[in-house]
Protein backbone atom coordinates (compact mmCIF):
# COMPACT_ATOMS: atom_id res chain seq x y z
CA UNK A 1 0.00 0.00 0.00
CA UNK A 2 2.83 2.39 0.88
CA UNK A 3 4.18 2.36 -2.68
CA UNK A 4 0.84 3.18 -4.25
CA UNK A 5 -0.16 6.67 -5.27
CA UNK A 6 -3.72 7.23 -4.17
CA UNK A 7 -6.11 10.06 -4.95
CA UNK A 8 -9.26 9.92 -2.87
CA UNK A 9 -11.93 12.17 -1.46
CA UNK A 10 -15.60 12.94 -1.44
CA UNK A 11 -18.28 14.72 -3.46
CA UNK A 12 -20.83 16.76 -1.55
CA UNK A 13 -23.67 19.18 -2.26
CA UNK A 14 -24.55 21.56 0.60
CA UNK A 15 -22.47 19.37 2.90
CA UNK A 16 -24.38 16.18 2.02
CA UNK A 17 -22.84 13.27 0.06
CA UNK A 18 -23.94 13.05 -3.57
CA UNK A 19 -24.22 9.93 -5.68
CA UNK A 20 -22.49 10.47 -8.96
CA UNK A 21 -19.27 9.73 -10.79
CA UNK A 22 -15.70 10.97 -10.66
CA UNK A 23 -13.46 10.85 -13.74
CA UNK A 24 -9.67 10.99 -13.57
CA UNK A 25 -8.12 12.89 -16.50
CA UNK A 26 -4.38 13.03 -17.15
CA UNK A 27 -2.28 16.13 -17.72
CA UNK A 28 -3.28 16.18 -21.38
CA UNK A 29 -6.95 16.05 -20.43
CA UNK A 30 -7.27 12.42 -21.59
CA UNK A 31 -9.62 10.12 -19.72
CA UNK A 32 -7.83 7.66 -17.45
CA UNK A 33 -10.43 6.18 -15.11
CA UNK A 34 -13.85 6.66 -13.62
CA UNK A 35 -15.56 5.48 -10.44
CA UNK A 36 -19.06 5.90 -9.03
CA UNK A 37 -19.08 7.62 -5.63
CA UNK A 38 -19.95 5.43 -2.65
CA UNK A 39 -23.11 5.84 -0.57
CA UNK A 40 -21.16 8.37 1.50
CA UNK A 41 -20.00 10.29 -1.58
CA UNK A 42 -16.46 8.92 -1.54
CA UNK A 43 -14.10 7.90 -4.34
CA UNK A 44 -10.56 6.48 -4.70
CA UNK A 45 -8.08 6.07 -7.56
CA UNK A 46 -4.79 4.19 -7.75
CA UNK A 47 -2.84 6.60 -9.94
CA UNK A 48 0.78 7.51 -10.49
CA UNK A 49 2.59 10.64 -9.34
CA UNK A 50 1.77 13.75 -11.33
CA UNK A 51 -0.83 16.35 -12.12
CA UNK A 52 -4.39 15.16 -12.66
CA UNK A 53 -7.85 16.62 -13.15
CA UNK A 54 -10.78 15.16 -11.25
CA UNK A 55 -14.15 15.69 -12.95
CA UNK A 56 -17.23 15.10 -10.78
CA UNK A 57 -20.45 14.28 -12.69
CA UNK A 58 -23.69 14.43 -10.72
CA UNK A 59 -27.28 14.99 -11.90
CA UNK A 60 -27.35 18.58 -13.12
CA UNK A 61 -23.70 19.52 -12.52
CA UNK A 62 -20.10 18.90 -13.63
CA UNK A 63 -17.17 20.19 -11.52
CA UNK A 64 -13.41 19.97 -12.29
CA UNK A 65 -10.59 20.02 -9.71
CA UNK A 66 -6.83 19.90 -10.46
CA UNK A 67 -4.68 17.87 -8.06
CA UNK A 68 -1.01 16.87 -7.77
CA UNK A 69 -0.38 13.33 -6.52
CA UNK A 70 2.94 12.11 -5.13
CA UNK A 71 4.49 8.66 -4.86
CA UNK A 72 3.39 6.65 -1.85
CA UNK A 73 1.03 9.36 -0.61
CA UNK A 74 -2.71 9.65 -0.27
CA UNK A 75 -3.98 12.87 -1.79
CA UNK A 76 -7.30 13.92 -0.26
CA UNK A 77 -9.71 15.99 -2.34
CA UNK A 78 -13.08 17.35 -1.20
CA UNK A 79 -15.29 18.36 -4.12
CA UNK A 80 -18.36 20.51 -3.52
CA UNK A 81 -20.84 20.69 -6.41
CA UNK B 1 -27.61 -2.39 -40.11
CA UNK B 2 -28.06 1.07 -38.69
CA UNK B 3 -27.30 2.64 -35.32
CA UNK B 4 -30.93 2.39 -34.17
CA UNK B 5 -30.87 -1.41 -34.68
CA UNK B 6 -28.12 -1.85 -32.10
CA UNK B 7 -28.35 1.16 -29.81
CA UNK B 8 -31.37 2.57 -27.97
CA UNK B 9 -31.63 5.69 -25.85
CA UNK B 10 -33.00 6.02 -22.33
CA UNK B 11 -36.37 7.32 -23.58
CA UNK B 12 -36.82 4.20 -25.73
CA UNK B 13 -36.08 1.96 -22.74
CA UNK B 14 -38.45 3.97 -20.54
CA UNK B 15 -41.23 3.49 -23.08
CA UNK B 16 -40.58 -0.25 -23.32
CA UNK B 17 -40.24 -1.16 -19.63
CA UNK B 18 -43.52 -3.08 -19.77
CA UNK B 19 -43.12 -4.44 -23.29
CA UNK B 20 -43.17 -8.24 -22.87
CA UNK B 21 -40.93 -8.74 -25.93
CA UNK B 22 -38.19 -6.53 -24.49
CA UNK B 23 -35.88 -7.93 -21.81
CA UNK B 24 -33.65 -5.36 -20.13
CA UNK B 25 -30.50 -6.93 -18.68
CA UNK B 26 -28.01 -5.30 -16.31
CA UNK B 27 -24.38 -6.47 -16.53
CA UNK B 28 -21.87 -4.83 -14.21
CA UNK B 29 -18.28 -5.16 -13.19
CA UNK B 30 -19.55 -4.46 -9.68
CA UNK B 31 -22.03 -7.32 -9.60
CA UNK B 32 -23.59 -5.99 -6.38
CA UNK B 33 -24.80 -2.81 -8.12
CA UNK B 34 -27.95 -4.60 -9.29
CA UNK B 35 -28.85 -5.53 -5.72
CA UNK B 36 -28.73 -1.88 -4.68
CA UNK B 37 -31.13 -0.90 -7.46
CA UNK B 38 -31.73 -1.30 -11.17
CA UNK B 39 -34.03 -0.31 -14.01
CA UNK B 40 -37.54 -1.62 -13.36
CA UNK B 41 -38.11 -5.13 -14.75
CA UNK B 42 -34.42 -5.58 -15.55
CA UNK B 43 -32.83 -8.96 -14.88
CA UNK B 44 -29.18 -9.44 -13.99
CA UNK B 45 -26.42 -11.39 -15.69
CA UNK B 46 -23.24 -11.75 -13.67
CA UNK B 47 -20.36 -11.53 -16.16
CA UNK B 48 -18.11 -13.67 -13.97
CA UNK B 49 -20.45 -16.23 -12.38
CA UNK B 50 -22.78 -16.62 -15.36
CA UNK B 51 -20.58 -16.10 -18.41
CA UNK B 52 -17.24 -17.71 -17.50
CA UNK B 53 -16.36 -21.39 -17.32
CA UNK B 54 -15.91 -22.15 -13.60
CA UNK B 55 -12.65 -24.09 -14.15
CA UNK B 56 -10.91 -23.24 -17.43
CA UNK B 57 -10.24 -19.69 -18.59
CA UNK B 58 -12.95 -19.59 -21.24
CA UNK B 59 -16.61 -18.81 -21.76
CA UNK B 60 -19.50 -21.03 -20.79
CA UNK B 61 -20.14 -23.35 -23.72
CA UNK B 62 -23.18 -23.34 -25.99
CA UNK B 63 -25.20 -25.60 -23.66
CA UNK B 64 -24.25 -23.43 -20.70
CA UNK B 65 -25.38 -20.28 -22.51
CA UNK B 66 -28.68 -21.96 -23.40
CA UNK B 67 -29.24 -22.96 -19.78
CA UNK B 68 -28.40 -19.46 -18.55
CA UNK B 69 -30.77 -17.64 -20.91
CA UNK B 70 -33.53 -20.19 -20.35
CA UNK B 71 -33.23 -19.70 -16.59
CA UNK B 72 -33.28 -15.90 -16.97
CA UNK B 73 -36.49 -16.12 -18.98
CA UNK B 74 -35.00 -14.80 -22.22
CA UNK B 75 -36.49 -16.19 -25.44
CA UNK B 76 -34.87 -16.43 -28.87
CA UNK B 77 -37.32 -13.86 -30.26
CA UNK B 78 -36.95 -11.35 -27.43
CA UNK B 79 -35.31 -7.97 -27.92
CA UNK B 80 -32.49 -7.95 -25.36
CA UNK B 81 -31.36 -4.51 -24.16
CA UNK B 82 -28.12 -4.54 -22.21
CA UNK B 83 -26.85 -1.84 -19.88
CA UNK B 84 -24.39 -1.52 -17.03
CA UNK B 85 -21.90 0.58 -15.15
CA UNK B 86 -18.39 1.60 -16.24
CA UNK B 87 -19.79 3.20 -19.38
CA UNK B 88 -21.22 -0.13 -20.53
CA UNK B 89 -17.88 -2.01 -20.51
CA UNK B 90 -19.39 -5.25 -19.29
CA UNK B 91 -22.69 -4.67 -21.07
CA UNK B 92 -20.68 -4.37 -24.31
CA UNK B 93 -18.86 -7.55 -23.38
CA UNK B 94 -22.21 -9.28 -22.87
CA UNK B 95 -23.46 -7.82 -26.17
CA UNK B 96 -20.50 -9.33 -27.99
CA UNK B 97 -21.16 -12.59 -26.15
CA UNK B 98 -24.85 -12.62 -27.21
CA UNK B 99 -23.66 -12.09 -30.81
CA UNK B 100 -21.06 -14.82 -30.41
CA UNK B 101 -23.89 -17.24 -29.64
CA UNK B 102 -26.10 -15.81 -32.37
CA UNK B 103 -28.89 -13.97 -30.54
CA UNK B 104 -31.15 -12.29 -33.09
CA UNK B 105 -31.95 -8.87 -31.66
CA UNK B 106 -29.66 -7.44 -28.99
CA UNK B 107 -29.10 -3.74 -28.32
CA UNK B 108 -27.20 -1.50 -25.92
CA UNK B 109 -28.71 1.26 -23.82
CA UNK B 110 -26.70 4.34 -24.89
CA UNK B 111 -24.81 5.66 -21.85
CA UNK B 112 -25.71 2.68 -19.69
CA UNK B 113 -26.38 2.98 -16.00
CA UNK B 114 -24.47 6.25 -15.66
CA UNK B 115 -26.62 8.14 -18.17
CA UNK B 116 -29.76 6.70 -16.57
CA UNK B 117 -28.58 7.90 -13.14
CA UNK B 118 -27.43 11.33 -14.35
CA UNK B 119 -30.89 11.75 -15.90
CA UNK B 120 -32.26 10.98 -12.40
CA UNK B 121 -34.51 8.26 -13.85
CA UNK B 122 -36.28 5.69 -11.70
CA UNK B 123 -34.34 2.76 -10.20
CA UNK B 124 -36.02 0.06 -8.11
CA UNK B 125 -35.01 -2.85 -5.87
CA UNK B 126 -37.78 -5.31 -6.84
CA UNK B 127 -36.49 -8.27 -8.81
CA UNK B 128 -38.83 -9.28 -11.66
CA UNK B 129 -40.01 -12.84 -12.14
CA UNK B 130 -39.80 -14.19 -15.66
CA UNK B 131 -41.02 -17.61 -16.71
CA UNK B 132 -38.22 -19.91 -17.85
CA UNK B 133 -37.79 -20.40 -21.59
CA UNK B 134 -36.23 -23.07 -23.80
CA UNK B 135 -33.47 -20.98 -25.34
CA UNK B 136 -31.50 -22.35 -28.29
CA UNK B 137 -28.05 -20.85 -28.93
CA UNK B 138 -26.03 -21.18 -32.11
CA UNK B 139 -22.45 -22.35 -32.37
CA UNK B 140 -19.88 -19.69 -31.49
CA UNK B 141 -19.33 -17.23 -34.32
CA UNK B 142 -15.54 -17.16 -34.21
CA UNK B 143 -15.46 -14.54 -36.98
CA UNK B 144 -15.74 -11.99 -34.16
CA UNK B 145 -13.37 -13.65 -31.67
CA UNK B 146 -9.56 -13.44 -31.91
CA UNK B 147 -7.17 -15.88 -30.27
CA UNK B 148 -3.55 -15.34 -29.26
CA UNK B 149 -2.09 -16.73 -32.49
CA UNK B 150 -4.29 -14.36 -34.51
CA UNK B 151 -2.73 -11.50 -32.56
CA UNK B 152 0.86 -12.67 -33.02
CA UNK B 153 0.22 -13.12 -36.76
CA UNK B 154 -1.35 -9.65 -36.99
CA UNK B 155 1.79 -7.83 -35.78
CA UNK B 156 2.89 -5.43 -38.48
CA UNK B 157 0.22 -6.59 -40.96
CA UNK B 158 -3.33 -6.07 -39.62
CA UNK B 159 -4.77 -3.30 -37.46
CA UNK B 160 -4.18 -3.92 -33.79
CA UNK B 161 -6.11 -1.51 -31.58
CA UNK B 162 -5.11 -1.38 -27.92
CA UNK B 163 -7.99 0.34 -26.15
CA UNK B 164 -6.43 0.62 -22.67
CA UNK B 165 -5.39 3.89 -21.09
CA UNK B 166 -2.09 5.46 -22.26
CA UNK B 167 -0.40 4.46 -18.98
CA UNK B 168 -1.36 0.82 -19.41
CA UNK B 169 -0.31 0.89 -23.07
CA UNK B 170 3.10 2.36 -22.25
CA UNK B 171 3.65 -0.15 -19.45
CA UNK B 172 3.48 2.29 -16.54
CA UNK B 173 0.34 0.66 -15.09
CA UNK B 174 -0.91 -2.93 -15.27
CA UNK B 175 -4.61 -2.23 -14.73
CA UNK B 176 -7.03 0.69 -14.92
CA UNK B 177 -6.33 3.35 -12.30
CA UNK B 178 -9.49 2.63 -10.30
CA UNK B 179 -8.41 -0.97 -9.67
CA UNK B 180 -5.62 -2.27 -7.41
CA UNK B 181 -2.41 -2.90 -9.39
CA UNK B 182 -2.05 -6.52 -8.40
CA UNK B 183 -1.26 -8.28 -11.69
CA UNK B 184 2.15 -9.84 -12.07
CA UNK B 185 2.53 -10.32 -15.85
CA UNK B 186 4.75 -8.15 -18.04
CA UNK B 187 3.61 -4.62 -18.85
CA UNK B 188 3.53 -3.09 -22.33
CA UNK B 189 1.66 -3.65 -25.57
CA UNK B 190 1.65 -5.74 -28.75
CA UNK B 191 4.15 -4.26 -31.23
CA UNK B 192 2.50 -2.22 -34.01
CA UNK B 193 -0.71 -1.73 -31.99
CA UNK B 194 -2.27 1.73 -32.04
CA UNK B 195 -3.39 3.09 -28.67
CA UNK B 196 -6.95 4.38 -29.03
CA UNK B 197 -8.41 4.30 -25.52
CA UNK B 198 -12.03 3.13 -25.37
CA UNK B 199 -13.02 6.42 -23.70
CA UNK B 200 -12.38 8.29 -26.95
CA UNK B 201 -15.52 6.56 -28.32
CA UNK B 202 -17.75 8.08 -25.67
CA UNK B 203 -18.91 11.38 -24.25
CA UNK B 204 -18.58 12.23 -20.54
CA UNK B 205 -22.09 10.87 -19.87
CA UNK B 206 -21.18 7.53 -21.43
CA UNK B 207 -23.16 7.92 -24.67
CA UNK B 208 -21.38 7.12 -27.92
CA UNK B 209 -20.07 9.87 -30.17
CA UNK B 210 -21.63 10.30 -33.62
CA UNK B 211 -20.70 7.95 -36.47
CA UNK B 212 -18.87 10.83 -38.20
CA UNK B 213 -16.82 11.63 -35.07
CA UNK B 214 -16.00 7.94 -34.60
CA UNK B 215 -14.85 7.49 -38.22
CA UNK B 216 -12.70 10.60 -37.88
CA UNK B 217 -11.19 9.23 -34.65
CA UNK B 218 -10.02 5.97 -36.21
CA UNK B 219 -8.79 7.45 -39.47
CA UNK B 220 -6.90 10.22 -37.62
CA UNK B 221 -5.17 7.53 -35.53
CA UNK B 222 -4.01 5.73 -38.65
CA UNK B 223 -6.38 2.76 -38.60
CA UNK B 224 -7.03 1.63 -42.17
CA UNK B 225 -10.57 0.23 -41.89
CA UNK B 226 -10.13 -1.60 -45.20
CA UNK B 227 -7.87 -4.01 -43.32
CA UNK B 228 -8.84 -6.58 -40.69
CA UNK B 229 -8.79 -5.29 -37.14
CA UNK B 230 -8.24 -6.92 -33.75
CA UNK B 231 -9.14 -4.97 -30.61
CA UNK B 232 -7.80 -5.87 -27.18
CA UNK B 233 -7.53 -4.46 -23.66
CA UNK B 234 -6.74 -6.17 -20.34
CA UNK B 235 -9.46 -8.85 -20.11
CA UNK B 236 -11.57 -8.13 -23.21
CA UNK B 237 -14.42 -6.01 -21.86
CA UNK B 238 -13.26 -2.51 -22.82
CA UNK B 239 -12.24 -3.85 -26.21
CA UNK B 240 -15.74 -5.32 -26.60
CA UNK B 241 -16.94 -1.71 -26.45
CA UNK B 242 -14.51 -0.75 -29.24
CA UNK B 243 -15.60 -3.86 -31.17
CA UNK B 244 -19.18 -2.61 -30.79
CA UNK B 245 -18.19 0.78 -32.22
CA UNK B 246 -16.29 -0.62 -35.20
CA UNK B 247 -18.43 -3.65 -36.02
CA UNK B 248 -21.92 -2.57 -35.00
CA UNK B 249 -22.02 1.23 -35.23
CA UNK B 250 -19.61 1.73 -38.14
CA UNK B 251 -20.53 -1.56 -39.85
CA UNK B 252 -16.98 -2.84 -40.32
CA UNK B 253 -17.29 -6.61 -40.82
CA UNK B 254 -13.66 -7.60 -40.35
CA UNK B 255 -13.25 -6.76 -36.66
CA UNK B 256 -12.50 -9.24 -33.87
CA UNK B 257 -12.30 -8.88 -30.12
CA UNK B 258 -9.34 -10.60 -28.43
CA UNK B 259 -10.84 -11.62 -25.10
CA UNK B 260 -7.59 -13.14 -23.82
CA UNK B 261 -6.20 -9.61 -24.12
CA UNK B 262 -3.23 -8.34 -22.15
CA UNK B 263 -3.64 -10.73 -19.22
CA UNK B 264 -2.99 -13.56 -21.69
CA UNK B 265 -0.61 -11.90 -24.14
CA UNK B 266 1.51 -10.30 -21.40
CA UNK B 267 2.02 -13.73 -19.84
CA UNK B 268 3.00 -15.63 -23.00
CA UNK B 269 6.57 -16.90 -23.23
CA UNK B 270 8.62 -15.60 -26.13
CA UNK B 271 6.21 -13.19 -27.81
CA UNK B 272 7.40 -9.67 -28.71
CA UNK B 273 6.35 -6.81 -26.43
CA UNK B 274 6.78 -3.07 -26.92
CA UNK B 275 7.14 -0.50 -24.14
CA UNK B 276 6.58 3.25 -24.18
CA UNK B 277 4.02 5.56 -25.70
CA UNK B 278 4.61 4.59 -29.34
Amino acid sequence: MAKETIIQGSVTRDGEPVNGYVRLLDEGGEFTAEVPTSATGQFRFFARPGKWTLRALVPGATVDRVVVASQGAQTEVAIAV
Amino acid sequence: MSRSDVLVDADWVQENLDNPKVVVVEVDEDTAAYELNHIRNAVRIDWKQDLQDPVRRDFVDQAGFEALLSKKGIGNDDIVVLYGGNNNWFASYAYWYFKLYGHGDVRLLDGGRKKWELDARELVVEVPERAATDYKAQEQNTAIRAYRDDVVNAIGTLNLVDVRSPDEFAGRLLAPAHLPQEQSQRPGHVPSARNIPWAKNANDDGTFKSDEALKELYSAEGVDLAKDTIAYCRIGERSALTWFVLHELLGQENVKNYDGSWTEYGSLVGVPIALGDN
